[in-house]
């Protein structure tokens, strides 16, 4: 088995000390883009915090172990920088070989979750339980599949050098390619995960070079498709309440609007240094539901404050701040469009899941990056990370 | 980046990252501005939002003080009882939201599921009661009238009835001594209305959501010194309402007991004699309408003469004040409000208003005197009186010759009244008032305190009317426009009257004057203002404000605040007239109209004054008004459709006074048996515990009253004497 990419250390003096080759200059660690790695590291453990005060009361949840939900996102966070590892080791490049594989698995994957082996949670059918426990949440992983495989297509003329931009028939074929998985999505129904891939499919454009028709038509498309579903009814009514009680919770403050009023109360509570961690009453109290995966921004903003929680946002920033640098410095459009895509997926996913907590976004289930707990996006997350530190230690050493 | 290398990034692609960059900046920035918003802008308001969360309340109820009579018998006070409540909490957490358990309490409650399930539904603008209408964080008594044996098949089967309780607790009780119901007086309670909380939120006295607030009578009145203050732990609770932690707890401080003026055994007596007189009035045949007399409603106040406290006060139609107790039912609660319920909750003695008759006639008499008639100069007092073709008649139909005021207040003769109240109506300007307008009669009236409320510690007594000028025009402003449309010039009574009072309503006409002076037309009094215009006849002069509380003592008893007597006025008489009136009263208890009722009263041992009045009232039957008094009490009581004020209030009031003197109805004294010979003046006594030590009152036995036959054979009297005297 030959050396992935990635390693091509041994170019260099192979009879270095390990200590030696890792802190070398042109080492893999002195090429990784730290600011990224350590906040995502930060996001997650600062996560795995927000998530333990969540649930430490919750005993219907933790089984009486307070302890439960702490312990398993730092496992999730541990294999997500194994994967982040392994993603580094293979290397973006190797994967783009992948491409073709790994989207008919992620095909299968979704349409298991369809048949009977797929599970309901919230009102989604997106899950696939395997037991002990555990569950999968293969959308998640779509998001990746369809940065990759949109990229692999839309890069490979330009950087094999025989085009400049992509063609019509290589953004139509990306675009065909991307709906499929995501009108699957779409059955569960897992809104919020296909608002995410629809962002993602026009950030990969943008970053693509691809014709300014195609980035209009896909906006128009959308607001057409928007209006269509509406008009038609084709939403189910929890969908149409959950997207009204954001604009305004007393609308149904039972109901959807429940949610979106606890959730402020418990943000707005926490003023410039919060309550303290544990000490916040809307958390203790578990009046904000899903407070542990899609709320668990609530348990910030309320038990840390304006300080806590704005730091959050600041280590996202970092992370994107550094994402777009990798997008705009990769050597191939390849690693741009990937770069891109993670940055489209990371930012309107953080921005709905923020938002809604803060009133300013409709109610849909998606993770905060990182900090909600959730085994399926921790793990695609760190996959992503992987792939933007792969794409930046493979690019010359010239930055 | 100093070195862009060729491949992969054209200008396009490289403005589009920038383009990203920018949006995915923004979009961070708003998340921060709006963090900023909530969090720092408006952080307080959210943070008190979330304490009310996650506070709960829960109230231990403080015990509500007594309210006692004036020797410490208890009126009002609190029994133990097994309380039966359901946590709606937690019932509603139930799947069925705790039908099953309600039905099965019901079953050992016997009662019928659907009224378990009524009594604790919330009330809301929709839902008739039953309801409840207090905090649902509260246990909601279902029945406060379990048995033991209930009580104790719930407790043992708990795991078939979660979320119910069976428990003792204080439940107010109004024990009736003696069978005095006292029913309008002591009022009642129910739970506090969410607008109460709302209002009371910043005063110094603020409700909670399990409080009774006391709604009428001295239950209202007291309200603030009988509730205490309920204790409060408030707990930190979850979203289930599960509690996470205790914040802070306020111990429960009992309510004070509230002493009074009422006599339980003389209100007793007050009550029965009232109602009996009803009854015996129904028996009486009306020749005026042909029927007997209705009787409708009555009222009766005993007040002490020289304080103005109330020893008994009683109103028919009455009602038991135990139906409110734990959450009145629908049946009991139509009965009490119904179209048909004849309004038992009404306190006819201060919310009662009649046109008084001649019991009036104190007050034209003294305005006389100050109008300048000399009170034993020559009126004459013919059968009747004419104004043009108007005839006024002698209500007896019958002259008297030249006689002085007080020989026309002992018989009663309205022609007297009629002359003097034309002459000054004339004096006045007539139709055309003069400016300077002395409207004796009116005046008079407003200084004897008509008109106006008396400030007895009650609540929502009535005023009564005084029709005079500024009274006649505000009235016909008010009703021209329906007069003026129903009127016709020689239609029906009531259409010929409406025609009138369209044109000049609102002018003193001179048949106006001349029916006030004797008590008709449109003047209105309650029976506690006559009381307390009879009482300062008796005193001296001093209009004192009625008054049923006398004390505050606080539940450990080492606090005793008095309530004072307070005074509202003087009547405007000089001595001369008052012992002249005086007289004249003793008269009418002696050789007047009421004298056949006072047969064998030991008038020099207990000078009775009197004065009887039969208001007429149109397409009604006659109001009976007895106004009496001695030096000790004045006892004033009123029949609605009853007949004339001898007849149908006399015995009664007699037999009231002969309860309180100890006498039989022949006139000899038994101190043995008098209830009150004298005014109670000091308070029970209160022992160091705070404990009030209460003689036990037994129930009025109108027989013993009655001479002993065989002891004193010139007992009971002579019937009523000539039908002259009876109609006054």
């Amino acid at each position: 088995m030959t050396a992935p990419h990635g390693f091509s250390v041994s170019r260099y003096a192979p009879e270095r000390s390990t200590l030696a080759r890792l802190t070398a200059r042109d080492s893999v660690l002195r090429r990784l883009d730290w600011p990224i790695l350590l906040s995502a590291l930060a996001l997650s453990l600062i996560g795995s915090l927000l998530v333990w005060s969540a649930t430490r009361g919750r005993t219907s949840l933790n089984q009486g172990d307070p302890y439960y939900f702490l312990f398993r996102h730092l496992l999730n966070t541990g294999i997500g920088v194994a994967l982040m590892i392994g993603t580094i080791w293979l290397g973006h490049r190797t994967l783009r070989g992948a491409v073709p594989v790994l989207y008919g698995l992620s095909i299968v994957l979704i349409l298991a979750v369809l048949t009977p082996l797929g599970a309901t949670i919230n009102g989604a059918h997106a899950w696939i339980v395997i037991g002990g426990g555990f569950s999968l949440q293969p959308s998640e992983f779509v998001k990746i599949t369809i940065i990759l495989v949109a990229a692999m297509l839309l890069a490979a003329k330009v950087d094999a050098g025989d085009q400049i931009h992509p063609d019509h028939g290589t953004v139509a074929k990306a675009l065909v390619l991307a709906a499929l998985p995501m009108g699957i999505v779409m059955l569960m129904p897992d809104l919020g995960s296909v608002m995410v891939m629809i962002v993602i499919v026009l950030g990969v454009l943008l970053a693509s070079g691809a014709s300014n028709r195609w980035i209009l038509g896909l906006i128009g498309a959308g607001v057409l498709g928007a209006v269509l579903v509406t008009a038609l009814g084709m939403l189910d009514e929890y969908q149409i309440n959950r997207f009204a009680a954001f604009a305004n919770p007393d609308l149904d403050p039972s109901g959807v609007g429940y949610n979106t009023n606890q959730a402020r109360i418990a943000i707005g509570s926490g003023g410039r240094f919060g309550a303290g961690l544990f000490n916040g009453s809307q958390t203790t109290g578990q009046f904000v539901p899903e407070q542990q995966t899609d709320f668990v921004f609530t348990v910030a903003g309320e038990e840390l404050g304006f300080v806590g929680a704005g730091l959050i946002l600041v280590l996202l920033g970092v992370i994107l701040w550094r994402a777009c640098r990798i997008a705009r410095s990769s050597t191939e459009l390849y690693g741009t469009i990937v770069a891109a895509g993670i940055v489209s997926w990371f930012a309107f996913q953080s921005f709905e899941n923020i938002g809604m907590t803060l009133g300013i976004m409709p109610v849909a289930g998606l993770p905060l990056p990182f900090v909600s707990y959730g085994g399926s996006s921790m793990f695609a997350v760190w996959v992503a990370i992987g792939l933007l530190q792969s794409i930046r230690v493979q690019r010359p050493m010239t930055a | 980046m100093t070195n862009i290398p060729e491949t992969g990034r054209t200008p396009r692609v490289q403005t589009r990252l920038v383009v990203i960059q920018i949006l995915v900046f923004s979009l961070l920035l708003t998340l921060g501005g709006r963090l900023w918003y909530l969090q720092i802008r408006n952080g307080k308001e959210y943070t008190d939002e979330a304490k009310n969360n996650h506070v709960q309340q829960v109230v231990q109820p403080a015990v509500r003080g007594s309210i006692l009579d004036a020797r410490g018998v208890p009126l009002a006070d609190n029994e133990t009882r097994l309380v039966v409540s359901a946590s709606r909490t937690e019932l509603m957490r139930m799947k069925d939201d705790g039908k099953a358990v309600l039905t099965r309490l019901a079953g050992v409650l016997a009662m019928k599921p659907e009224d378990v399930i009524n009594k604790i539904r919330l009330c809301d603008a929709k839902t008739p009661k039953p309801c409840w209408n207090g905090s649902p964080y509260q246990p909601i008594p279902v029945t406060d009238e379990a048995t033991t044996q209930q009580a104790l098949q719930i407790r043992e089967r708990a795991e078939d009835f979660p979320g119910i309780t069976a428990e003792p607790t204080a439940v107010r009780r109004y024990p009736a001594p003696g069978e005095s119901r006292t029913s309008q007086v002591l009022g009642y309670l129910s739970p506090v209305t969410d607008q109460e909380i709302e209002k009371a939120k910043d005063g110094d006295s603020p409700y909670l959501r399990s409080d009774q607030v006391g709604r009428s009578g001295l239950e209202r009145t007291y309200d603030k010194e009988l509730r205490g203050k309920a204790g409060v732990t408030r707990y930190e609770v979850d979203n289930l309402g599960r509690v996470i932690g205790q914040a802070q707890s306020d111990p429960a401080v009992p309510g004070s007991n509230v002493v009074t003026s009422i006599d339980a055994r003389v209100q007793a007596v007050a009550e029965w004699e009232l109602h009996n007189a009803m009854v015996e009035a129904r028996k009486t045949f009306d020749k005026n309408t042909n029927e007997n007399y209705k009787a409708d409603a009555g009222a009766v106040v005993v007040m002490e003469a020289r304080t103005g406290r109330v020893v008994a006060m009683a109103s028919q139609p009455d009602y038991d004040p135990n139906a409110w107790v734990g959450g009145i039912s629908a049946k009991d609660y139509a009965a009490l409000t119904g179209k048909n319920s004849n309004f038992p909750l009404l306190n006819r003695a201060i919310q009662g208003q009649a046109a008084p008759g001649s019991i009036f006639k104190v007050i034209p008499t003294t305005a006389a005197v100050n109008a300048g008639y000399e009170f034993n100069g020559r009126y004459p007092c013919p059968s009747s009186y004419s104004i043009g073709n108007q005839v006024f008649k002698n209500f007896e139909s019958q002259g008297h010759g030249n006689i002085t005021l007080g020989q026309a207040l002992e018989v009663s003769c309205d022609t007297v009244y009629y002359a003097l109240a034309h002459q000054q109506w004339q004096k006045d300007g007539g139709m055309k008032p003069k400016k300077d307008a002395k409207d004796w009669f009116y005046k008079t009236a407003h200084q004897f305190g008509l008109g106006a409320t008396t400030g007895i510690d009650l609540p929502n007594e009535v005023s009564g009317r005084v029709p005079d000028r500024k009274w006649k025009q505000t009235f016909w402003e008010a009703n021209k426009d329906y007069w003026c449309k129903i009127g016709k010039r020689g239609g029906s009574y009531v259409e010929q009257l409406s025609y009138e009072n369209c044109l000049e309503g609102n002018l003193m006409r001179a048949g106006d004057s001349v029916n006030y002076s004797i008590g008709q037309g449109d003047t209105l009094v309650t029976p506690i203002q006559m009381a307390t215009i009879y009482a300062a006849i008796s005193n001296g002069g001093t209009l004192w404000n009625p008054s049923v509380g006398k004390a505050v003592v606080s539940p450990d008893g080492k606090t005793v605040t008095e309530i004072k007597p307070q005074a509202h006025g003087k009547l405007p008489m000089n001595a001369k007239t008052q012992s002249l009136i005086e007289e004249a009263l003793a008269g009418v208890a002696t050789r007047g109209t009421a004298a056949w009722r006072f047969g064998g009263w030991p008038q020099d041992k207990i000078p009775m004054h009197a004065k009887t009045g039969t208001a007429e009232v149109y397409g009604k039957q006659t109001t009976s008004w007895f106004a009496t008094y001695t030096k000790d009490y004045a006892i004033v009581m009123t029949i609605s459709q009853g007949g004339t004020g001898s007849g149908a209030s006399g015995p009664a009031v007699r037999n009231i006074y002969d309860a309180l003197y100890g006498l039989d109805d022949a006139g000899n004294q038994d101190l043995k048996r008098a209830l009150l010979p004298k005014p109670q003046a000091a308070l029970p006594k209160i022992a160091a515990d705070g404990s009030i030590d209460a003689p036990t009152v037994k129930p009025y036995d109108p027989e013993a009253q009655k001479a002993d036959p065989a002891k004193d054979g010139t007992a009971a009297l002579a019937g009523p004497p000539a039908a002259t005297w009876r109609r006054d």
